[in-house]
């Protein structure tokens, strides 16, 4: 498996020696950036390509982190030799986002000033906050203009906003299953995941990363919820329909009966060991304040100044970020007189989809990449 | 369909004369594109700036291989994310028969592109009539290849019917060339007497 993957690699940290203007417009800093790179950046510096990840990834997408690790990167079925995000051709640059818990600046980071973690003293952060950060570690690799920024979910979202940010630096940008502003529904769901941890007692206001407990309770609920988002109602029937968790009929206790209910709780317990309840708090937030027709004034506004060529992808079966939402970015872009291209990719997986459908995905994506990079 | 049909055969399409018909440096659109071979010949020959519209993804990701943006989508249900003539061409070659709301989409083409190139098999051809008068059965020819049963052609018309929907319509027609073979006969009778004559046609028409 290690051999059709880019192999063993490693997470590297960059630390931003200045202060960064966040869009609330406090000042903050020192900002860490753990980051991982695929491939070689050539001489001429023109085949990178910055992949982007959603809500809980982080800067690990391609390869093992050891001989003896099971799961590779969160992307690792499209970035490789070989693959859509050809390693032998591009050079991948992967980072975890403003915020996270994954070696980047977030809040069970130490504050310098207090020696302690942030927890909520850590300011609230915007997409357009973290793609500035991006941006330091860009230039810190020598990287002056990006063949491409790619990224799914809230991934999108950040290429989105590279490609409107810095419209000299991008080349192309693929938004996959995203939006350019997140429904009411969105919002919804995350301000559940939200109340769950807030209201979990061992939340204790923020501050439980010296306690005993931490707000697992309220993590894995948040997971629970997010998930189901995730998917679909024809995925679910296919994989769970209403059959029982080990037993052959239900037991009329409030024990778990049905293998949904089990796989749900695996799902948010195995999120509480790899993940952050601030962090969730956090990344959500700048999920929510997403609105790039708010922002500008409209979304064609907001494409005036790129110079990107887009290509824009939807799944059929998504309902969160469903493909009326991409179409939307699609009428902007071509009215705004930009490169377009779009595909409604058929899929039963629901949102989850850009992590799974890589056959399709690849297909389209090396197509589109061929031709900006012979640009 | 009928492009892969006819590419399979080895016969010639009618892409030289749109080619011919169209203003160099234009935008154009071309709805139905297939897998991008028109725009592709467009951007060689004419330099244009091109999109493609199509139903089907393997012909976006034809287009996407030769370098055309291209955009997956039903043109049956209107060309919503285009402006007001923001486009100098909006073609629509060997497609309109086969669309579901041909009046629909002959209004949308009309109100995004500044002028129209539309081209259609004419299904009063004399060989397609003798077809139907002598064999008694659904005319096949080169250019309709599909039995009554599998064909995508829904709403086969006639040069005169395009006439009469034009004129209907208040459409200009600025252009017409007629084919046989898709090479434009010198024969006098096709030009007197196309709808019995032509094969197909072209039209350049504008609002």
């Amino acid at each position: 498996m290690i051999k059709q993957s880019v192999g063993i690699v490693e997470t590297k940290y960059y630390t931003i020696d200045k202060n960064i203007k966040l869009e609330s417009g406090e000042e903050f800093g020192p900002i860490t950036v753990a980051y991982e790179t695929y491939g070689r950046l050539n001489g001429k510096k023109d085949n990178a390509i910055l992949v982007l990840h959603a809500l809980t990834g982080d800067a690990h997408a391609a390869g093992y982190h050891s001989e003896k690790d099971i799961k590779p990167g969160w992307w690792n079925d499209m970035i490789g030799p070989g693959k859509a995000f050809d390693t032998d051709k591009y050079f991948i640059i992967s980072s975890n986002m403003l915020g996270g818990c994954k070696g980047t600046t977030g809040p069970s980071s130490i504050n310098p000033l207090t020696g302690k973690a942030y927890g909520i003293e850590f300011p609230v952060i915007t997409i357009e906050d973290t793609v500035k950060v991006q941006k330091e570690l860009i230039n810190y690799l020598g990287v002056k203009k990006l063949l491409s920024v790619a990224g799914g979910s809230m991934g999108g979202m950040q290429a989105l906003m590279w490609a409107i940010s810095y419209p000299e630096m991008v080349e192309s940008a693929i938004l996959i299953a995203t939006t350019s502003k997140l429904s009411a529904q969105g919002i919804a769901f995350n301000a559940v995941g939200r109340n769950a941890i807030i209201s979990d007692p061992d939340w204790q206001n923020g501050n439980y990363y010296d306690k005993e407990n931490k707000p697992d309770r309220g993590l894995s609920i948040a997971r629970m919820v997010g998930h189901i988002t995730y998917l679909c109602e024809e995925a679910m029937h296919k994989k769970f329909g209403r059959k029982l968790q080990n037993k052959t009929k239900p037991d009329f206790t409030m024990d778990i009966d049905f293998q949904v209910e089990s796989y749900l709780q695996h799902q948010g317990e195995v999120f509480v060991d790899r993940f952050d309840a601030n962090s969730y708090l956090y990344i959500t937030k700048a999920v929510d304040y997403f609105d790039l027709s708010g922002k500008y004034g409209s979304l064609e506004e907001a494409f005036k100044h790129t110079n990107a060529k887009f290509l824009i992808m939807s799944f059929t079966s998504d309902w969160l970020f469903p493909t009326s939402q991409s179409k939307e970015m699609v009428n902007a872009l071509v009215h705004a007189n930009k490169d377009v291209s779009f595909c409604e990719i058929e899929s039963p997986c629901g949102h989850d989809a850009f992590l799974l459908e890589f056959e399709t995905q690849t297909n389209i994506i090396k197509s589109f990449l061929k031709d900006v990079d012979n640009e | 369909m009928n492009e892969h049909y006819l590419k399979s055969k080895g016969l010639h399409l009618n892409y030289s004369l749109i080619s011919k018909m169209v203003e160099g440096n234009s935008r154009i659109l071309d709805l139905g594109c297939g897998s991008g071979e028109l725009l592709q010949m467009l951007k060689e020959q004419k330099d244009i700036k091109g999109l493609g519209v199509d139903i089907d993804q393997d012909n976006i990701i034809a287009c996407l291989k030769k370098g055309l943006s291209a955009i997956q989508g039903d043109i049956d249900v209107g060309l919503k994310e285009f402006a007001d003539k923001s486009y100098d061409y909006v073609i629509l070659n060997q497609t309109l028969q086969s669309t579901h709301n041909p009046e629909y989409v002959m209004q949308e083409m009309l109100r995004v592109g500044k002028k129209c190139v539309v081209s259609f098999p004419n299904f009063a051809y004399w060989r397609v009539r003798c077809h139907l008068f002598f064999k008694g059965q659904m005319p096949k020819s080169r250019i309709l290849p599909f039995e009554w049963y599998d064909t995508p052609n829904i709403h086969l018309l006639t040069i005169s019917d395009f006439f009469e929907f034009a004129k209907k319509r208040n459409i200009k027609i600025l252009k017409s060339i007629y084919t046989t073979r898709a090479q434009v006969k010198k024969f006098p009778l096709t030009r007197f007497l196309p709808n019995l004559f032509a094969e197909e046609v072209i039209f350049v028409v504008s609002n």
